[in-house]
């Protein structure tokens, strides 16, 4: 039995002062109900989640007590992974027939500043400076440079893309070009990576509806189909965020392990994928997860790069709505985000930002603290 | 004379005059680990013995923090007295990679491979006027 997306909805991402994290969730979960046509009573089953948005399940309050199943789902940067792969399950193993996931999020202005004893680590880590997730992505790039000999061009290029995007995307939060010297010479935040190289923390929401593929047909002219989702956690030796040491042997990221059971579960191949949104939480990680997910070797980004192969008229679009860098990252939504937008490439409703040539396989990766990732791939 | 008490027991051999990193050995597959744990997360055992890594690494990969982190950083620093730091992952005899604030020199652009002493500095004043001391390295003189 296949799984179909029939209903698609985004709460502008950025900043909505007057909203609740939770509002922009049921926000979102309206968008996509109109967009399948059903109500919320219509809803058998939700799982949701957020990090700072306070409980998913508290949306009820906003959309209507009906009295459905509705779990919330805490799993890091794979907080919308994980809640569209418990969808996927619920309704593959013929429990329900339709249902919705949510993620929202509203963050405060600046970096996160995350609880060691969250992580099981001592106090001495964070209060000594270690405990930042930029750090940690600027070490990783900093040592993929030098082995496989990646330069700033391709840093640079990746943000030149990324806000490029967001200038075509309305529901984008940064939607201002920027320019190659102004990527350049803008502040260096961690060595190698400067200010225009990440993205921040922000506002937003999410939401899918979903349903057994068999009568996605009565809902919708453009079913999409969740071909695979599939969530995966560290092996001892991947380097990952917030270590206080790391093993001599360097293993495979969690990346490589859920994107391999992905393409499995699909029967599909890197090859076969048309649009892709690969985890930008800084242009480093988004050309590292190149070669992660199997769309190229390590090394190979810096020319593909300088070639244009990731842009929208590229032979690899990566981040058509221009990613966590031009949409910034509310943690309960971003992965959700990503699956919204392959969903309006493969209907062929992007506008200024369409793939050409109709695509018919997307892909999403998300990639978190501790070292977990998710991926899915969609067919139309 | 102001009274010095680790950052927490059990990092670093410290007072020493030698200070070297402590942390823990499995004793099924040998895997070390930064700082010292009772299970190995490399095999799953629960039988490991705390060993020492040594005094000198080699830098694996850094960066540089340019700005005063927020909480949970906890210093006596303002943002105005914030000076850069080096962070990074020290490749130690021991067999594992610590994670490290490393001391930056002026006008010298860290570099993987670089030698890098362990050094136990100061590191903040706290309410009672001890100085708590932290685990960090400067590059090594030849």
């Amino acid at each position: 039995m296949d799984v179909a997306i029939i209903g698609i909805g985004l709460h502008p991402f950025g900043r909505s002062p007057t909203l609740t994290g939770q509002q922009q969730g049921a926000s979102a979960i309206r968008t996509a109900l109109a967009d399948a046509g059903l109500t919320w009573k219509d809803m058998q089953f939700a799982y949701g989640g957020s990090q700072d948005g306070g409980n998913a399940d508290a949306l009820v309050n906003e959309l209507g007590l009906t009295g459905l199943q509705f779990t919330n789902i805490w799993n890091g940067c794979a907080t919308g992974g994980s809640s569209l792969h418990a969808a996927y399950t619920a309704i593959k193993s013929g429990e329900y027939d339709i249902g919705v996931v949510v993620g929202f999020d509203k963050h405060a202005r600046g970096a996160f500043n995350p609880t060691p004893s969250d992580w099981g680590l001592d106090d001495w880590y964070g209060e000594s400076g270690m405990m930042l997730t930029t750090q940690f992505f600027a070490m990783k790039f900093q040592r993929y440079m030098h082995d496989h000999g990646i330069s700033n061009d391709s840093l640079i290029r990746v943000s030149e893309k990324a806000f490029q995007n967001g200038a075509l995307t309305p529901t984008a939060w940064r939607r201002e070009a920027l320019s190659y010297e102004q990527i350049a010479n803008s502040m260096m935040v961690s060595n190698p990576l400067r200010k225009y190289m990440f993205c921040s923390p922000a506002e937003g929401g999410a939401a899918l509806i979903l349903c057994n593929a068999n009568i996605a047909e009565r809902y919708t002219k453009k079913p999409i189909y969740l071909k695979a989702a599939a969530v995966r956690t560290r092996h001892y030796g991947s380097f990952e965020v917030f270590s206080p040491s790391q093993a001599m042997n360097v293993a495979d990221a969690p990346t490589v392990t859920a994107s391999n059971a992905a393409f499995e579960l699909a029967g599909l191949g890197p090859k076969d994928v048309d649009v892709m949104q690969l985890q930008d939480t800084d242009s480093g990680t988004e050309i590292i997860h190149m070669a992660e997910n199997g769309f190229c070797e390590h090394g190979e980004q810096e020319k593909l790069l300088r070639e244009g192969a990731t842009k929208i008229n590229g032979s690899m679009p990566v981040n058509t709505d221009g990613g966590c860098l031009a949409n910034g990252e509310p943690v309960g939504a971003s992965g959700l985000r990503q699956v919204h937008e392959i969903c309006v490439q493969l209907r062929g409703e992007g506008g200024a930002r369409q793939v050409s040539g109709s695509p018919k396989v997307g892909y999403t990766h998300v990639y978190g603290a501790p070292g977990l990732s998710g991926v899915n791939i969609l067919t139309r | 004379m102001t009274q010095q008490i680790a950052i927490k027991e059990g990092l670093f051999t410290w007072p020493a005059e030698k200070p070297e990193l402590l942390g823990s050995r499995c004793i099924h597959c040998g895997e070390a680990a930064f700082p010292a744990q009772n299970d190995c997360r490399a095999c799953g055992s629960r039988e490991t013995e705390i060993t020492a890594l040594g005094n000198r690494g080699t830098l694996w990969t850094w960066t540089i923090q340019s700005f005063m982190p927020k909480s949970p950083y906890l210093s006596d620093e303002t943002p105005e007295t914030f000076k850069p730091y080096g962070v990074g992952y020290v490749e130690m005899p021991g067999g594992v990679r610590v994670e490290s604030r490393f001391e930056l020199i002026e006008g010298q652009v860290p570099h993987i491979g670089m030698s890098l002493d362990l050094v136990i500095l100061p590191f903040r004043t706290d309410e009672s006027g001890q100085e708590i001391m932290m685990f960090s390295f400067k590059p090594a003189e030849e």
